[in-house]
């Protein structure tokens, strides 16, 4: 009896293991078919995906999906997802497309199709009080450091400079978790910081280190359609964006102060 | 000390030959941090169980005072504790009680008195303590009055006949549903996550951003927790057992 028990475990744990079902391809058959593009977006990430006062998701991420489905002559619907469920819902189907603040990194290139080229890029920093007078990433050792459920470098920050990361599932759990002092700082890309350092509410906070870990940011696809149809259009729309200027322009609309990447993307594709 | 470096290699191995992807085993800085998830889940489960059980007791105790501002205010604590769900009180304490409790440090900066594990702790053993209070009261209503009269016509006072007499053998009526709600507790400290608890499920989550190993990791978590629930429910059948009274227990 105990060992059919433990038998019956072991299957429910195997199966579980295998169950990664591969969805069917031609995601862009289906967007056609259904006439909706579901693209998944941040939510709290201002301004790169945030809510309007009336609950609407909006900012520069969400005006890149408009114009997908624009493209695409159908209409957009956006599903706010999180670092820690991004990844999570492209594969199972969920969402269409993933344009939700993502670093390129080798792991993540297994799991997800991330299209070439970016479409934009941001850096590692530390959002702390002025008060603490931080000069160097190793005085971070030992320290409480907020941050996000998710972030590739919540691994390479403690392994390299010894912070204990308290990471929160939203960039609004956090914001208040440092406020509160339950941390010294944040750790986050850069671009999130960029619109508090210019707040009067935030003036007692500094982003002092120098950036690390600067790297892209990649729309993704499910791994199996990268270089299929959906993939494909997905490369030539981004390569449009950068061609006509639609990404400088887009951060223009946005305030967001011009990045060394898309300019530099600019210059290499005239 | 055992090297154990090759049943680590073996996990290695797994991965580069299955794709099965535990490096809670094979890399140094995920076993560290798993190993410290799964210690801080022990802690807040035992220090809920102790506190909770102990709540539940002095709780049913005041439930029968004389005292009308005590069986009030006891009231109070369990409609507020049993009728809101425990996330709910987790933010609520952490978020919004925790913003009036600081004091300044040396460098001039407002940090708060109470941590998050210590607010997980005393959350989820007074969730727990409500319904522990209730499972206490049903105990003692079923405690024979008869019982209770002759204890009083043999000199013992309140107090004296609640713990030497009434509570012994409610406590004995009041194991199983204990039990099920002890589980519970158990499941339930999961929720810390949170608030940044560094507990299994946390750490977990960690683990899979990082990784990417989804359903190895969430494999993991269920067969641990299966394993300590199965811990718990085996601990308090013993305790039944052993707090069986002959011929008075059906």
């Amino acid at each position: 009896m105990l060992r059919r028990a433990f038998m019956a475990g072991i299957f429910a744990v195997a199966s579980a293991l295998l169950a990664s079902v591969p969805l069917s391809a031609q995601t862009l058959d289906k967007i056609k078919q259904r006439g909706v593009l579901v693209v998944g977006t941040k939510a709290d990430y201002k301004p790169f995906g945030f809510r309007d006062p009336s609950g609407k998701i909006v900012g520069f991420e969400p005006d890149l999906a408009k114009d997908v489905a624009d493209r695409l002559g159908v209409r957009l619907e956006l599903e706010p997802v999180v670092s820690a469920n991004r990844m999570q819902f492209l594969q199972q189907g969920k969402i269409d497309l993933m344009l939700a603040t993502m670093n390129v990194t080798d792991e993540r290139k297994k799991s997800v199709g991330i299209v070439e080229p970016s479409y934009y890029a941001s850096g590692v920093n530390v959002f702390v009080s002025r008060k603490i007078a931080l000069k160097r990433w190793d005085q971070l050792k030992g320290q409480k450091v907020c941050g996000i459920q998710g972030a590739f470098f919540n691994k390479y920050v403690p392994e390299n400079y010894g912070a204990d990361i308290v990471a929160f599932r939203g960039q609004n759990e956090a914001e208040t978790a440092l406020q509160q002092g339950n941390c010294v700082g944040w750790l986050y890309d850069d671009t999130a910081f960029q619109e508090r350092l210019a707040d009067p509410k935030w003036a007692a906070f500094e982003m002092p280190l120098e950036t690390i870990l600067t790297e892209p940011w990649g729309a993704a696809v499910r791994l199996e359609e990268r270089d299929g149809p959906w993939g494909q259009f997905m490369a030539k729309t981004i390569a449009d964006w950068h061609r006509t200027g639609k990404l400088i322009e887009t951060e223009k609309k946005w305030n967001i102060s011009p990045s060394a990447f898309l300019r530099k993307a600019r210059e290499q594709n005239p | 000390m055992i090297d154990l470096t090759p049943f680590w290699d073996w996990f290695r191995e797994l991965y580069a030959t299955t794709g099965i992807k535990l490096t809670i085993f094979y890399d140094a800085f995920d076993r560290a941090r798993f190993a410290n998830g799964f210690l801080t889940s022990i802690q807040l489960m035992g220090l809920c169980i102790v506190a909770s059980i102990v709540i539940g007791v002095l709780g049913a105790w005041a439930q029968g005072s004389r005292l009308r501002l005590v069986r009030a205010v006891t009231a109070a604590y369990i409609q507020f504790f049993r009728n809101t769900p425990p996330l709910v009180q987790l933010y609520f304490f952490y978020f919004a009680l925790g913003s009036y409790l600081h004091v300044t440090n040396n460098l001039g900066l407002a940090v708060p008195i109470v941590s998050n594990f210590t607010w997980a702790a005393i959350c989820l053993s007074l969730y727990a303590g409500a319904f522990n209070v209730e499972i206490f009261r049903a105990g003692i209503e079923a405690v024979p009055s008869e019982t209770v009269d002759a204890a009083e016509a043999l000199g013992y006072g309140r107090l004296a006949a609640y713990m030497h007499v009434i509570l012994p053998l409610a406590f004995r009526i009041s194991l199983p549903a204990l039990n099920n709600n002890l589980v519970n507790l158990v499941k339930t400290t999961t929720i810390a996550y949170a608030i940044a608890v560094p507990e299994m499920l946390y750490v977990a989550n960690q683990i899979w951003s990082d990784e990417l190993n989804v359903p190895e990791m969430m494999n993991v978590l269920l067969v641990i927790y299966v394993a300590l629930v199965g811990v718990v429910v085996y601990v308090m059948g013993r305790w039944e057992r052993a707090m069986r009274v002959p011929g008075y227990m059906p």
